[in-house]
């Protein structure tokens, strides 16, 4: 058997305040544990997800977290993955449960992000490619997701009206999640009459950066057993999937593909690979997922997913959406958390954010927004330079 | 950025090409071929197609940060993903100053130009840039 238990789940709320990264952690963390009913002392294992905007702490966050809640001799690690690292998080605790190096784990990711735009880390780095995309072509986040929007628009016949309306969908998600940034509704005329950050998505159409902090304690399911709690809910896959070469689509942050010339193309694209890694180790497919969370980084993007995820074929993601099969009450609920619409992304703790929504809503503990009877969920997104993210729950 | 594009005329993107297995890479691969069934160590300088089609296309209404450097004030230009025949590879680059975005389509043929990247007392930088042909 190759589950372990969610124990415990916390959050601090995402926003916008310039604080110490390790304060929103700290907080996330203390939640978890209290939630868990297992003591800081008790915990055998820190998992770190790394902030790089944030200077040496950042880099080390396991150990800056332990530090933080006070120095135990807890066994500690760290990783950095970028938007994946959350993820990544999860299955460095999971694979030391697993092969009986601890019984009791506690993940962490925090950050707080500057105003507008990521943009690289400083310095003249001529050999970086995510220095070299700004330096020579001034290709923000958005200017990659636009790619993808016009992309469906001129392929699929998908419009402007059908990627406002995710926004719509998912800000009327987030008015009922606590943690939430941004908890207004708003309309498809609203969306669409903010201005054009790169052509065709709109201002609001694409997440902002925030501050913020998700934390869990997973265990072995013998440690649950024993500690009362007899039917937790499970992580039952983590993907973690690099590309396949040639990796034909153009991803963040390279300006280049990978040269299709005397490769056989790839069996699936990256993105359908990392559903299908999870899928597989969990031992189901997409038509047994109760809910799922997928990075809306920008509203188009939210429809691609639905199709990589496979609930539909490509081309019919704004079909699914516009017959009300991903909103709450729908068929298969799609960010019932509000989304990155609602939250704005902070990288580390994001992955981890997915996975503490989908616990709540396992449990029934969603209140406002749950999906009723759900028991098995999905989250799934992708973090620069080819790295998986997607973490399947059941309970 | 010396040996990323000719500047000659007409100019080109010179990426590298493996002289084990021939597959192409831009950027610039030089000591290791990046083909997982290929340990090529061996890649030959070479000039990409200067033709190549739409393969998607947006436009910057927003300043980038730095390190990109803009024109003050900024002026909205637009950004191509090209694919190009031959290589089987899709490049982003700049579209020529003027290009409307409202006109293009996936699928228009583009080609290869130069253009100005920024202009600092010493020098004015080249960038490639994507044209739209008639």
């Amino acid at each position: 058997m190759s589950e372990v238990a969610v124990l415990g789940v916390g959050m601090h709320p995402w926003g916008k305040w310039g604080r110490n990264f390790v304060e929103y952690g700290v907080v996330a963390a203390e939640a978890a544990l209290d939630d868990a009913g297992v003591a800081w002392r008790d915990i055998q294992y820190v998992a770190g997800a790394d902030t790089i905007r944030n200077g040496y702490p950042g880099f080390i966050a396991g150990s800056t977290f332990a530090q933080a809640l006070g120095w135990s001799g807890t066994r500690v690690g760290s990783c950095y993955a970028a938007c994946a690292s959350g993820a990544h998080a999860i299955n460095m605790a999971r694979a030391q449960i697993l092969a009986g190096f601890c019984d009791v784990a506690l993940v962490v990711g925090a950050d707080t992000t500057p105003k507008g735009f990521f943009a690289p880390v400083g310095g003249e780095r001529r050999d970086d490619p995510d220095w070299l995309r700004f330096h020579l072509l001034g290709a923000t986040n958005p200017t990659y997701f636009a790619l993808y929007a016009r992309r469906r628009m001129e392929v699929y016949g998908a419009t402007p009206a059908d990627f406002a309306r995710v926004k719509v969908k998912n800000s009327r998600h987030g008015l009922a999640n606590p943690n939430a940034r941004y908890r207004k509704e708003v309309s498809v005329d609203e969306v669409l009459a903010s201005p054009v950050v790169a052509d065709p998505l709109h201002l609001l159409e694409i997440c902002a950066t925030s501050d913020g902090a998700a934390a869990m304690v997973v265990s072995s399911m013998e440690y649950a057993r024993r500690h009362g709690a007899p039917q937790p809910v499970r992580v039952a896959a983590v993907s973690t999937v690099t590309p396949t070469f040639p990796n034909a689509v153009i991803e963040m942050p390279n300006f280049a593909t990978d040269s299709g010339a005397v490769s056989a193309p790839a069996e699936r694209t990256f993105r359908d690979s990392i559903a299908a890694a999870a899928f597989e180790e969990a031992g189901i497919g997409p038509e047994d997922l109760d809910v799922a969370e997928v990075y809306d980084l920008s509203t188009a993007l939210e429809l691609d997913w639905y199709e990589n995820i496979g609930l539909c074929k490509e081309g019919e993601a704004e079909r699914l959406l516009n017959d009300g099969d991903t909103t709450l009450g729908g068929r298969i609920p799609i960010n019932p958390s509000g989304g990155l619409a609602c939250f704005g992304e902070a990288i580390p703790a994001q992955a981890i954010a997915q996975v503490c929504e989908l616990t709540w809503q396992l449990r029934g503990e969603a209140h406002g927004r749950q999906v009723e009877g759900a028991g098995v969920g999905l989250s799934i997104n992708q973090g620069l330079f080819g790295h998986g993210s997607s973490v399947i729950v059941k309970r | 950025m010396p040996g990323w594009f000719t500047t000659g005329d007409p100019p080109a993107l010179l990426g590298t090409r493996c002289a084990s297995c021939g597959t192409y890479f831009f950027p610039r691969e030089e000591a290791l071929c990046r083909n997982p069934d290929c340990r090529g160590r061996q890649l030959d300088e070479v000039e990409l197609s200067r033709r190549g089609r739409i393969w998607s296309y947006t436009d910057n209404r927003y300043q980038p940060p730095s390190p990109y450097v803009s024109a003050d004030p900024f002026v909205p230009y637009g950004i191509a993903a090209v694919e190009l025949a031959d290589e089987r590879m899709v490049v982003l680059g700049q579209l020529e100053p003027g290009a409307d975005v409202t006109e293009l389509r996936v699928g228009q043929e583009v080609e290869l130009v130069l253009g100005p990247l920024y202009e600092d007392d010493d020098h004015e930088y080249l960038v490639w840039k994507w044209k739209v042909l008639a």
